[in-house]
């Protein structure tokens, strides 16, 4: 192969030179057959990208002071040079929207395009979870809808009125998502179309249900069904759909938080798994490149040492040790399947049968498109390395007064090892799991939840907070409760908070 | 496919909407702080902004999150000594475990304050909101009083500094040009003519002689039109506009006689310290004139005014009669708005006391847009109190108010300066 004139290595970029670079970096992707939304490349400045940083990664972020703390928190560190900003922020839209810091290097531009233009951006296109929880082409115009909406609400109904509703609903937050049945997706003009529908509607189901016409006998003696039938784990929902005194556009607004939940989801769950496919790419891209002789040693050392950093793994005595490093884990995961495909040893054969020695382009794919970081983990998780990485796994019960070492990187240690840090990853686990089990519609409409704990971990001292916004949604009494261990159900907070609790 | 897009004009005050929900949110800790810290500023230092703090707490947003205790399974990397079954004890809290969650420390540890800065203006807005000048808007709509010159076109005549090059010269073109035109159109038709006949067979030179002189009379026709002629001469016009008047002075009278010690100077100089602060919100240009007095008085550099030491017995009337000569001598009340702040301890002479009464009464309030008395003491009022409060009576842009310590300043100056809409209406 003949070598190529290499790009230039200046490291100032302008736009040309993006888009040689960005031209290269594509064709490359192709030739990998990386799939991806078409590329919107914006260039933003630092102060913007503290802008981004503060719309937790939404474009288009509706008013809310919860924002406002952000930014000035992102600011002050900023400007204390406490925190580095990154380098770039890619949102999981159609067209594929990536923001490009101005103070980069052409070096880092080139290794932010290949991770998220053609990294992030293909993992947003292939993965299964974001093909069936998100809708890439209405996001943008969803926010848009949410955003006016939400301010059409504040001029409307007055700006505390609205943020009270909303400081409810971020408050349960992680608890307005449907965890088993997919969404629907829907486009703008549906939302628009329905939401006024909607509204009319909801209110009428509502009244139905409460209505305090009096019964007839017959009723009154047959036996209540409960209500709900099922214990429901998704509070917001069930709160739009069900809570007595909220008003048409509360309903909206509580609708609007649970979808903007919804379309996060997927990303809280595939942390590992984009972080390493995406860095995955701009290494095996940018490398690409290299063997051909279009960038030059000088790009590489930069790019190299740029990366070293983002997937280095601290161990776990090190004062900068903070958890597994998401980026170090999957980078090196998808690494190691490559190496299984092109040469597998005894073990990975013994370990991996039914792809050891594959193409590993397809296996690679494969794995992006059909796992999430649990899966993905419990799949994919080789002994090699468990080894590198030195893998141990401690138990702490707080019934013991020693935490005791139960898995190391050894041949008995291995499944422990692979299954407990899948579990790691698990969000049914690292999230709390609280339902509503009832609410009495013909009695004094109280507001039944039960936490059930996930090895015996209790629940956090922020409850309180949390319930009595809850009470702020539902209007009535709510409670928490908890099934002891003797089988008594005991209560873990309230709202109003009751008389004889405080004794 | 990939479309570059370059964002760095687009404005970058995003977050302000959201920043300024914030401030809302958060208003009641924000005055509390930005009061508290009034009292740790200089006189003339309004120029910063001011660090707010905020404790933590305050600001949570809270979630269902898992708390510490039951079962933990955790995977770490790196292990260099542990074998299977080996057991650690227990490492103290906020170690060891650092690989958890981040989750988990959100409302555990960190009760850091949360400190941010804010800016010269909303510093200002949030101390002084509710706040106004008493009498202003009477003031400035009766007082039109100082005029400023501004550009006002282009007129035909005026002194020779006034003409401007590029407008005289943009006529000079217009007019050659007009006054040439039609001479210039025979011209070509002559000069078209002459060159046919050239190229003719056979010469008519009796034509050509004739043409020939036709476009020598044009040229110098035409070259004769002057290159600059007064005609085109335009000067620049100015107009002398009327503005309202935006400078003030503000006057401090204090009592410096043995009776008056350090603290209650601090206390007095807090307070001309607001009223400062509160006027630079309103006028461009501030006089400060220091007057302090014990039986006499002296006009005196902010520095000999707070903190040099004098004896004696009080005659307040001195300063106020200063205060009314310096009016007289420089400050026009045309000109200026005039404010005054008195300061005491309440000691006075008691014949002097009613003296104290007729001159503001008659010199001082007449001229001035607002005079304040304040009153530093732990003790009972005065003679010179109960005189002012005949004058109180009688108009209403004097106020007298008694401060016991540090801590009543913020609220009486806000007492003083609170909106009075229901008055208005």
């Amino acid at each position: 192969m003949t070598k190529k004139k290499p790009l230039s290595d200046t490291p100032d970029w302008t736009f040309e030179l993006l888009s040689e670079y960005q031209t290269e970096i594509e064709r490359v992707a192709k030739h990998y057959r990386l799939d991806t939304y078409t590329n919107q490349i914006e260039v933003i400045t630092a102060e913007q990208m503290m802008d981004a940083y503060a719309g937790v990664g939404m474009p288009i972020g509706y008013n809310h002071w919860t924002f406002g703390k952000k930014f000035i928190q992102t600011e002050q560190t900023y400007k204390r040079g406490r925190m580095g900003l990154a380098y770039e922020i890619v949102i999981n839209s159609d067209p594929c929207i990536s923001y490009l810091m101005e103070e980069n290097s052409m070096t880092m531009q080139a290794l932010v395009m290949a991770h998220a233009c053609y990294g992030h951006n293909s993992f947003f296109k292939g993965n299964y979870l974001f093909k069936s929880w998100t809708d890439a082409s209405s996001i943008i115009d969803y926010l848009l809808f949410a955003k006016n909406y939400i301010a059409e609400c504040e001029n409307k109904y007055g700006i505390s009125e609205v943020e009270s509703t909303i400081d409810a609903c971020h408050a349960l937050m992680n608890h307005g998502v449907d965890r088993y049945k997919r969404p629907q997706k829907i486009s703008l003009e549906e939302e628009l179309k329905r939401q006024k529908s909607r509204e009319e509607y909801l209110q009428s189901q509502v009244n139905n249900l409460w209505r305090t016409l009096p019964d007839n006998e017959l009723n009154k003696t047959k036996e209540k069904p409960k209500f709900p039938s099922e214990p429901q784990e998704n509070i917001l929902y069930f709160i739009e759909k069900n809570a007595p005194l909220l008003k048409p556009w509360q309903r909206e607004i509580v609708r609007v938080i649970r979808k903007i939940s919804q379309y996060f989801y997927p990303q809280k769950q595939t942390q590992v798994m984009n972080e390493g496919w995406a860095c995955f790419w701009h290494y095996t891209i940018l490398n690409h490149l290299y063997d051909e002789g279009l960038v030059t040693d000088k790009f590489m050392m930069e790019f190299l040492h740029n990366h070293t950093n983002v997937v280095a793994q601290p161990e776990y005595n090190s004062p900068h040790y903070s958890g597994i490093n998401p980026y170090a884990l999957g980078f090196n995961m998808f690494i190691d399947i490559r190496r299984i495909c092109e040469h597998p040893t005894e073990e990975d054969k013994e370990w991996f049968p039914e792809f050891a020695g594959s193409n590993w382009l397809d296996t690679l794919h494969f794995a992006m498109e059909n796992f999430k970081d649990e899966s993905f983990i419990s799949q994919y998780l080789s002994p090699k390395l468990i080894r590198d990485f030195k893998l141990f796994h401690i138990h702490d019960d707080d019934s013991q007064n020693f935490l005791e070492v139960s898995a190391i990187h050894n041949e008995q240690g291995y499944q422990k090892i692979r299954a407990n840090l899948s579990n790691q990853y698990n969000l049914s686990n690292i999230e709390t799991n609280i339902q509503i089990v009832e609410a009495n519609v013909n009695g004094d409409r109280s507001l039944t939840l039960k936490y059930t704990p996930h090895q015996k971990v209790p629940l956090g001292d922020t409850k309180d907070e949390v319930i009595k916004h809850l009470h702020y949604l539902w209007q009535f009494d709510v409670k928490l409760t908890q099934e002891a261990e003797n089988g008594d159900e005991i209560i873990l907070s309230s709202c109003p908070v009751k008389e004889e609790e405080k004794n | 496919m990939a479309n570059f897009i370059d964002r760095r004009l687009n404005s970058k005050n995003k977050s302000t909407v959201n920043r300024q929900r914030f401030l809302r949110r958060y208003k009641t800790q924000i005055k509390k702080s930005v009061s508290d810290a009034v009292t740790q500023r200089g006189v003339t230092n309004v120029d910063s902004g001011e660090s707010i703090v905020i404790p933590k707490k305050d600001l949570s947003e809270p979630v269902f999150h898992q708390g510490k205790g039951g079962i933990n399974d955790r995977v770490h990397p790196g292990n260099d000594q542990f074998s299977t079954g080996d057991r650690i004890e227990r490492p103290p809290q906020g170690q060891g475990q650092g690989g958890g969650q981040g989750k988990a420390s959100n409302s555990g540890e960190g009760d850091d304050d949360f400190v941010f800065s804010i800016s010269k203006d909303e510093y200002l807005d949030l101390l002084f909101e509710d706040l106004e000048l008493p009498n202003l808007e009477k003031s400035q709509l009766s007082k039109i009083v100082e005029y400023k010159t501004v550009r006002n076109g282009y007129c035909a005549e005026g002194i020779p500094s006034n003409i401007d090059i590029v407008k005289s010269l943009q006529g000079s073109i217009a007019r050659r040009i007009a006054m040439t035109s039609s001479k210039r159109k025979q011209l070509k038709e002559y000069e078209k003519e002459l060159a046919l006949l050239e190229q003719a067979p056979h010469d008519d030179i009796q034509k050509m002689n004739l043409l020939k002189s036709e476009i020598q009379s044009l040229k110098e026709k035409i070259s004769k039109v002057p290159f600059i002629d007064s005609f085109d001469l335009r000067y620049r016009n100015y107009a002398k506009q009327a503005i309202p008047t935006s400078r003030a002075v503000m006057f401090c009278l204090m009592d410096v006689s043995g009776s008056m010690d350090q603290a209650t100077k601090d206390v007095a100089k807090r307070f001309y310290v607001l009223l400062y602060m509160f006027l630079t919100r309103t006028y461009q240009t501030i006089d400060v004139v220091y007057i302090r007095h014990h039986t006499q008085a002296k006009e005196v550099d902010e520095e000999e005014f707070f903190y040099s030491k004098e004896t004696g017995g009080t005659i307040a009337s001195t300063a106020l009669e200063l205060m009314d000569k310096i009016i007289k001598d420089r400050y026009n009340e045309k000109d200026w708005n005039i404010y005054g702040a008195q300061a005491s301890d309440g000691d006075n002479w008691a014949d002097d006391s009613p003296k104290c009464a007729r001159i503001l009464d008659k010199n001082i309030l007449t001229v001035s847009r607002y005079f304040s008395y304040i009153e530093i003491t732990q003790r009972p009022h005065q003679t010179l109190w109960n005189q002012y409060e005949d004058v109180a009576k009688t108009h209403s842009h004097f106020a007298m108010r008694k401060i016991k310590d540090v801590s009543d300043i913020y609220p009486v100056f806000r007492e003083l300066f609170k909106k009075r809409s229901e008055q208005a209406a």
